[in-house]
Order: C-alpha cells, then sequence, then structure tokens
C-alpha cells in the first residue's frame, strides 16, 4: 500500500464519487497540521550521501528509515543521517523505497544482505519476483553447504549416543568409524561375491562324463550352494541389524532399499522351505531371477546409482510421455503394415500384435529383419515408421539428459516438494504482512484511535499522541474507508467477527431487547479487553431488523463514565445534536424519528456488554473502548445509569461502533 | 502419425512473422506521454507550481511511462481498499478520468479532474458526480446505471462486514436514492434534478467539502 501512497489524495478525492449515494454524514478528514515542505533528507552511509524525499521514506513506515527509529542516527552536527553501513548494499534498499520492489543483486553475498534486511527492517519475503528465484536458490546452497559443514563437525561430537543410534549412524555414513568401514566394504564385497556366483551358474563348464556340457551350477552344486548360503546369511545379518538400529522401523521397511534387501534373501529362503518337487521346481527356478536384484544393494555404496534413481523419478511424467507416444504410434503403424501386407503371400504380419514386434524394432532402428515387409506399400510405410521413430524418441530424451546433470550438479533431493514448501511460506508471509494493515484499521477503530484523529485539535499533547500512534498517512485512509462504511452503511469486521456475526443470527431468537444491566451483569462480566468481549458474548439477544429496509448497524454510544465498574449494556443509540443530525439519524435509526428524545432502550439491540474497569482513561488504552474523553467535548458527562436502560449523553457527535465482537 | 504430420507442417516462415507482430507490441507501450508545461497546467486547474509538482512526481512513479491504463488504474485504487473488490468501482472512475475515452489516463486528465474534485466549486463537482453515475453519457442516470455503480460501491466493502451484507442491500440503497433524486417520478435523474436534490441535503453538501485540504 505505501508504495502507491502517493495516490492516497487521489483516492480520497475520488471518494467525492460516493457523496450523494450516502444516507448519512460523513466523519471529520484528520487535518495536516504539520504543513511542512516536502523537504531532502540526506542519508550519509559510510561516507556515501544518498537524498531523498522525506515523503519517500514515510512510504513504509515500518522499517527503520520510514519510522522514528532513524532519529537514532541523526547527527546534529551535519543535519544528515549517519550509518555505518556497507553502501553498496544500501542503494538496492534506497531503491526499494523509491520504487516499492525490493531487488537482490546477484554480486552480493546472501548473508550480507540478509544482514541489511534485518538491520533496516524490511522482511526479504518483498523481494520482487524477478529476483526473488535468485534469492532463494542462493540461500537453499548457502544453507546446505553450511549443514554439510555442520554435520561433518557434528560427526566428532555427541558421545551420548545409545548403542543403536551409534549404530545406525555408522550404517548411514560409513566413513564415522573404521568399524562401519570395515563392515561397509565387506558387504559390497559380499555383493560383488554373490552375482559373480550367479553369473557364472550359467556358464558352461567342461564335458562331462555324457558328452554334454552342462553349466557350472549343476557340476559344483555343492560349492555353490555353500556360497549362497554365506552371502545370504550376511545380508540377513546386515538387514536384520539395520532393522533394529533403525530410529523408525515402519519408515525403514517401507523404502526403497530394504525391500530390495528382502527380495534379494527370500529366493533363498523359499527355495530352502520348499522340497524338491516336481510342480514347484519350475517356480522356484524362476524365484531365482530374483537373485539378481540383489546388484541394486549396490546403490547404498554408490552416489552416482542414487543419482540416477531420484533422476528417473522426477522425470516420470517425460517418460510417461515417451511411453504414452510410443505405444500410439506402434498400433497406428502396426495396424498400417497389417493391412498393407494382407496381400502378399506368406507373410510374417499374420495379425496386429505381430506387426507389432516389426513396429518396435523399426521405429528403434534396431531393424533385426527377421520381418521385412514385401508389398511396395509396406515397403513405404515401413521408411516411414522408421523416421517417425528417430523423432519420437530423440525429443524427450535431452528432457531426462538435463534433469540428471541438473539433479547431480545441485545434489538436492525432492526439490520440487521443498520448494512447494517455501513458496507456500513465502505467500503465507506476504498475507500476513497485508492482513495486518488491514487488520491495522479494524484494530485502530476498536481502539477508539478514530475518534482521536477525527476531533484533532491543535494542542500540542494531541499531535505528539498522534505522531506516536498512527502517522498521518495512516490516518488518512482510516479516514477514507471510515467514509466508506458511512456510504453504504455496513462496517468492515475481521473474519472471525464474521463468523460470529453469522453463528449468532442462526442460534438467536428475537428476544425482548430490554436487559437490565443487573440481568447482563451475571453474563458479561467481560474486561475491556475486546478479545474476551468477544467470546463472552453468545448469549445475547440479535439485533432486529425489523420493519426497516436493508440492514442499518445499530450503533452503540459508549461513554465514559467516572464511576467504578460500571456495566453498560451497549444498546444505546447514537445520541447527537437533536438540532444539526436529525436527518442523519433517521436513515439510520428506524426508531429515531424523534429526533430529540433519547430512548436507547427500544428496537436495536446490540450484542456487546463492555465493562469498565477503570475510570475513563485519558489515553485509549488498546482495549476495545473508547476510554478517552475529548478536551474539545463538554465535561466527559458522569451521568450515572438511574434508569439503566435509557442513559443519556451530552451531545457528542462522534459514533463509536464497539463492534459486535 | 499425427506427430509426423505435426512436425511436417510446421513452417518456420509463420513463427517469425508472429516473433516480429510482439516485438511491434513491446515497443508500443514504450511510448513516453510528456504532459504539458508546468505553467500552462497551473493556468488550467486550480493548483500551485508545488502542488503539481507534488502530484506529478507520485504519477510518474507509479506510471513511468506518463500514462495510467485501466488494469494498472484498477491495480493502485485496490490497493487502497484490502477488503474488497475495488475494480467495478475503479472502473466507472476511470471511464469518468478519461473524458477523451482513449483508454489511457494521461497527467492532464488526472490533475483537471482532480482539480475539479478538490478545488472546483459545488457545481462543478456535482456536475462530475453526475457524469460518474451516468455510465453511458446520455444525461440520464436510470436506475440500471445507480444499481451498478451502487453495487460497486459495495463490493469494495468485501465479505466481513456487520451487518452482514445482503443481496439486496443496494438495491434498497438505490431507492432511496431515486426517492430522494427523482423529483418528477419519471424513473431517470437529470442533471438538474441531480444538482438540486442534492443542493438541498446539508450532509451531501458537507460531504463535500470534505475533501478540500487533501492536497
Amino acid at each position: 500500500m505505501a508504495g502507491v501512497s502517493a495516490w492516497l489524495p487521489f483516492a480520497r478525492a475520488a471518494a467525492i464519487g460516493w457523496m450523494p449515494v450516502a444516507n448519512g454524514p460523513m466523519p471529520v478528514a484528520p487535518r495536516d497540521h504539520s504543513k511542512r515542505k516536502d523537504e531532502l533528507i540526506v542519508l550519509n552511509v559510510s561516507g556515501r550521501r544518498f537524498q531523498t524525499w522525506r515523503t519517500t521514506l514515510d512510504r513504509y513506515p515500518d522499517s527503520l528509515l520510514g519510522s522514528s527509529e532513524k532519529e537514532f542516527f541523526f547527527n546534529e552536527e551535519t543535519k544528515e543521517y549517519f550509518f555505518d553501513r556497507d553502501p553498496d548494499s544500501f542503494r538496492s534498499i534506497l531503491n526499494f523505497y523509491r520504487t516499492g520492489k525490493l531487488h537482490y543483486p546477484r554480486y552480493e553475498c546472501i548473508s550480507a544482505y540478509d544482514e541489511e534486511l534485518a538491520f533496516f527492517g524490511i522482511i526479504p519475503e518483498i523481494i520482487g519476483d524477478c529476483c526473488y528465484e535468485e534469492y532463494k536458490d542462493r540461500k537453499r546452497e548457502n544453507v546446505e553447504r553450511l549443514q554439510d559443514d555442520q554435520e561433518e563437525n557434528k560427526d566428532l561430537k555427541l558421545p551420548n549416543m545409545t548403542a543403536r543410534e551409534t549404530m545406525w549412524r555408522a550404517f548411514e555414513n560409513p566413513h564415522t568409524s573404521t568399524m562401519a568401514l570395515v563392515f561397509y566394504y565387506v558387504t559390497g564385497f559380499f555383493i560383488a561375491i554373490s552375482v559373480l556366483t550367479n553369473v557364472v551358474e550359467t556358464v558352461p563348464c567342461g564335458t562331462s562324463t555324457q558328452q554334454k556340457e552342462v553349466p557350472c551350477g549343476e557340476r559344483y552344486t555343492v560349492a555353490f550352494f555353500c556360497m549362497d548360503t554365506a552371502c545370504v546369511m550376511i545380508f540377513t545379518v546386515e538387514y536384520l541389524m539395520r532393522l533394529f538400529a533403525a530410529p523408525s522401523r515402519y519408515h525403514f521397511m517401507r523404502s526403497v532399499m530394504s525391500i530390495i534387501d528382502v527380495v534379494a534373501i527370500l529366493p533363498y529362503y523359499i527355495g530352502l522351505v520348499m522340497t524338491d518337487n516336481e510342480d514347484v521346481s519350475g517356480a522356484f527356478v524362476t524365484l531365482r531371477v530374483f537373485r539378481v536384484f540383489r546388484i541394486f544393494k549396490f546403490s547404498r555404496h554408490s552416489q552416482g546409482l542414487r543419482i540416477l534413481g531420484y533422476t528417473l523419478k522426477s522425470c516420470a511424467s517425460e517418460l510417461g510421455f515417451l511411453l504414452f507416444s510410443l505405444t500410439m504410434a506402434i498400433i497406428i503403424f502396426a495396424t498400417v503394415m497389417f493391412y498393407a501386407e494382407k496381400g502378399s503371400s506368406s507373410t510374417k504380419f499374420t495379425s496386429i500384435p505381430a506387426s507389432f514386434w516389426y513396429t518396435i524394432v523399426t521405429m528403434t532402428t534396431l531393424g533385426y529383419g527377421d520381418m521385412v515387409p514385401k508389398t511396395i506399400a509396406g515397403k513405404i510405410f515401413g521408411s516411414i515408421c522408421s523416421l517417425s521413430g528417430v523423432l519420437v524418441i530423440a525429443l524427450p530424451v535431452p528432457v531426462i539428459v538435463s534433469n540428471f546433470s541438473r539433479i547431480y550438479h545441485q545434489n538436492q533431493r525432492a526439490d520440487k516438494r521443498r520448494a512447494q514448501k517455501v513458496q507456500k511460506a513465502r505467500l503465507a508471509r506476504i498475507r500476513i504482512a497485508k492482513t495486518g494493515s488491514t487488520n491495522a484499521f479494524l484494530q485502530s477503530k476498536r481502539s477508539g484511535l478514530l475518534d482521536e484523529l477525527l476531533e484533532l485539535t491543535g494542542t500540542e499533547a494531541d499531535e505528539q499522541k498522534l505522531s506516536k500512534s498512527v502517522s498521518l498517512l495512516e490516518s488518512q485512509h482510516y479516514h477514507l474507508l471510515y467514509c466508506l462504511e458511512k456510504t453504504t452503511a455496513h462496517e468492515f469486521v475481521d473474519e472471525q467477527a464474521f463468523e460470529q456475526n453469522n453463528l449468532e443470527t442462526a442460534l438467536q431468537s428475537y428476544t425482548s431487547p430490554s436487559p437490565s444491566p443487573s440481568s447482563s451483569h451475571g453474563e458479561s462480566t467481560s474486561t475491556c479487553c475486546g478479545c474476551r468481549a468477544r467470546r463472552k458474548n453468545t448469549a445475547l439477544p440479535e439485533p432486529d431488523p425489523g420493519p426497516s429496509p436493508g440492514s442499518k448497524p445499530p450503533y452503540h454510544h459508549h461513554h465514559p463514565q467516572r464511576g467504578p465498574l460500571q456495566e453498560l449494556s451497549a444498546i444505546h443509540i447514537q445520541c447527537v445534536d437533536p438540532a444539526s443530525h436529525k436527518t442523519s439519524r433517521s436513515s439510520l435509526n428506524q426508531k429515531a424519528e424523534d429526533g430529540g428524545r433519547v430512548n436507547c432502550r427500544r428496537g436495536q439491540v446490540t450484542t456487546a456488554i463492555i465493562s469498565l474497569q477503570t475510570p475513563p482513561a485519558l489515553t485509549p488504552e488498546g482495549d476495545g473502548l473508547h476510554g478517552a474523553p475529548h478536551q474539545r467535548r463538554p465535561p466527559p458527562p458522569p451521568i450515572p445509569p438511574q434508569a439503566p436502560p435509557s442513559i443519556q449523553t451530552m451531545s457528542s457527535s462522534h459514533i463509536v461502533k464497539v463492534s459486535a465482537l | 502419425m499425427g506427430l509426423v504430420v505435426g512436425t511436417f507442417s510446421m513452417q518456420t516462415k509463420q513463427v517469425n512473422y508472429r516473433k516480429d507482430k510482439v516485438d511491434d507490441d513491446l515497443e508500443m507501450t514504450m511510448v513516453c506521454h510528456r504532459p504539458e508545461g508546468l505553467g500552462q497546467l497551473e493556468a488550467l486547474t486550480n493548483f500551485n507550481k508545488r502542488e503539481l509538482q507534488v502530484l506529478y512526481r507520485g504519477f510518474k512513479n507509479e506510471c513511468p511511462s506518463g500514462v495510467v491504463n485501466e488494469d494498472t488504474f484498477k491495480q493502485i485504487y485496490s490497493q487502497f481498499f484490502p477488503h474488497g473488490d475495488a475494480s467495478p468501482y475503479a472502473h466507472y472512475l476511470f471511464n469518468a478520468f478519461d473524458t477523451e475515452h482513449s483508454g489511457s489516463i494521461k497527467f492532464e486528465d488526472f490533475v483537471t479532474a482532480l482539480s475539479i474534485l478538490l478545488r472546483g466549486s459545488v457545481r462543478e463537482k456535482l456536475q462530475w458526480t453526475f457524469n460518474l453515475y451516468d455510465i453511458n453519457h446520455d444525461g440520464y442516470i436510470n436506475k440500471e446505471e445507480m444499481t451498478d455503480i451502487v453495487r460497486a460501491i459495495y463490493d469494495m466493502m468485501g465479505k466481513y462486514t456487520y451487518p452482514a451484507l445482503k443481496n439486496d442491500s443496494h438495491k434498497q440503497h438505490v431507492e432511496a436514492f431515486f426517492r430522494k433524486m427523482d423529483k418528477n417520478r419519471d424513473g431517470v435523474v437529470t442533471l438538474d434534478e441531480f444538482i438540486l436534490s442534492c443542493q438541498e441535503d446539508e450532509n451531501i453538501m458537507r460531504s463535500l467539502q470534505l475533501f478540500e485540504n487533501v492536497i
């Protein structure tokens, strides 16, 4: 908002368009007492002088330069603000005030930049979209690098880990201790042995007496069996130890590596269990195929293999596209070839599925030659098939390759998921900052500051108070929003209050609107704090819309009372000078045709009961009540509520809505 | 097959033409507009030099090209009303500011309108407001136009209001407005009826003076 603060005069002028539509008087505008001209400020940052308008800096009042915090750095002799910071980074910070967009210079070190931002009170989340990705990438790299350094240091520390944790750490990081390293190499060795065994088992070695070549596996059955047993023993022991050491067994069992482990050793045990039955031996043989999965156990030992796996996972969509388009092309071409070759005699293209094999072999440019088209049409379509195959396969491959190199270089895991979280967090923070400004209006309403602003006197005290609490810009903005409320005869509330009101409308019935303070006494005991009043609100009757058109908000008026704990049932309709505001009141209040009378009891019942705990404070606290009497008003009317329901006040021309929270 | 056909039918020439058109569009938006001189503007409006300087600095900051188009206008206006949706009302405002209906507001238009709103006579202000309400500029405000305007104003309130906005809140508002303004009950409000009715209403008169000291 502050970036367009120069347009606030325009927005306020445009508000004149609402005036004829409004049915009531508008609140008084805050006056700008300081009719000082816009002046140049000199900011001396380590010797380099920057100059800018004061209003430029005022655009962001919650930063150092925009608030009164900069007065701490004011140098009386030279009449300038001196900051002992880096002038290069200050350039981008000052540009933020000027343009409203914060940029991140690429040559800058990320931590130095962060420190500067923190010093000047600017949150990094408002870095513009043009530079935000770069900023976040650099920040993440930095954090990871620091983490890596820390981890290396951390490995030497932590003496009090349980045996279980030590073991787990040893498994995950083999370089932490010599035992772990030994274990790492031993398991690697045995994986290699096991794979080699499986391979050699099938090689035919020598002829036996039967003049037939047998594979080595059948010749040296016992030896191979012993080898296999040994390897499986080692793998089983390793798996059980990992299972024991894992911090979360359930997670460990679901992880890919453990599944590979299980699949690698399972065939052996199944083979042990099953006897040499003729029927199942066929199935047993196929189970042996799974022994080859032991080679995947190498991925624990090889970083590159892991990255390959991650790449394939992250390129799932590209791979899927490749598969899908290939399938489409295969079906099309197989159909075409089948019908083209149907005529020729002794053709191999006996059916469309049979043509699939030809299509695949041709599209991948293998060309075995076991199936060839003989007709001219078949040859033409066959050549088209091979050309298109080259194109289709070539398209997704660069994407996969670039993905692999990206992951390999940045060494990130699940990086998309993390980026989404960061984006969400960033949007959440920006939203909080924005709702901060939205809520600021509601809050200042509640704390009654608005009345202060609306009836500024020319005294010093008030002006100081004003400048302390809310800047002129904000006060003008709030006045604008207030005018809008008046025009539409509705008010802004925040989300919770809105929900609450809805609930109340649903739950409450329209009872007689005369809660005497005594009866409400028991219910309310709510304190001055608006928040607490909100929660205790539930048992009160709802305003009765009645015959009036539309929903006009009932206004409470609440006056400062001299007495101690006064319970006010805040049903009071606005009490104003009968002379001046008759017409306005009549349109606002359904029952206020009788201008002078202020029988506040009738009709509009509101839903907040407020109790004053202190005698009216002279400063508005951050509570839900308007407590301060104004100097302009006649002495605060200490009219105790003799007739409790009808409490009159003196003329006070402003309306305080203590919102039905 | 589709892939093959698609591959072969891609013509490079077409791509080039399209790219050129995009470049042309980019160039046009870079064109700058400079306002008339400070002295002339001072004569045309009721502002003095210093005020014009302040106004122009703010204007140029937000719109470096010197003109505001409707989207930027809506964006700027919406920043002041974070609760609801200010774009319908901003749209009507834009049309009221853009007297020549060129689709963009130059600094002169901006400052002329501000001069009327902030420093003009009562009659001028009311005439400007009548122009704002009269969407099709036919000299009459009818119920539909007023309903649109009032709905736009209510949209700025957003969802969370007290009491909750009903679907016909604005319709009743429009009825009340017409009851007040339409003297001869012919269903439309003319400029004279409007000015007359507003002058009779003290509230409106007073609120028109509200923003005198804005600059």
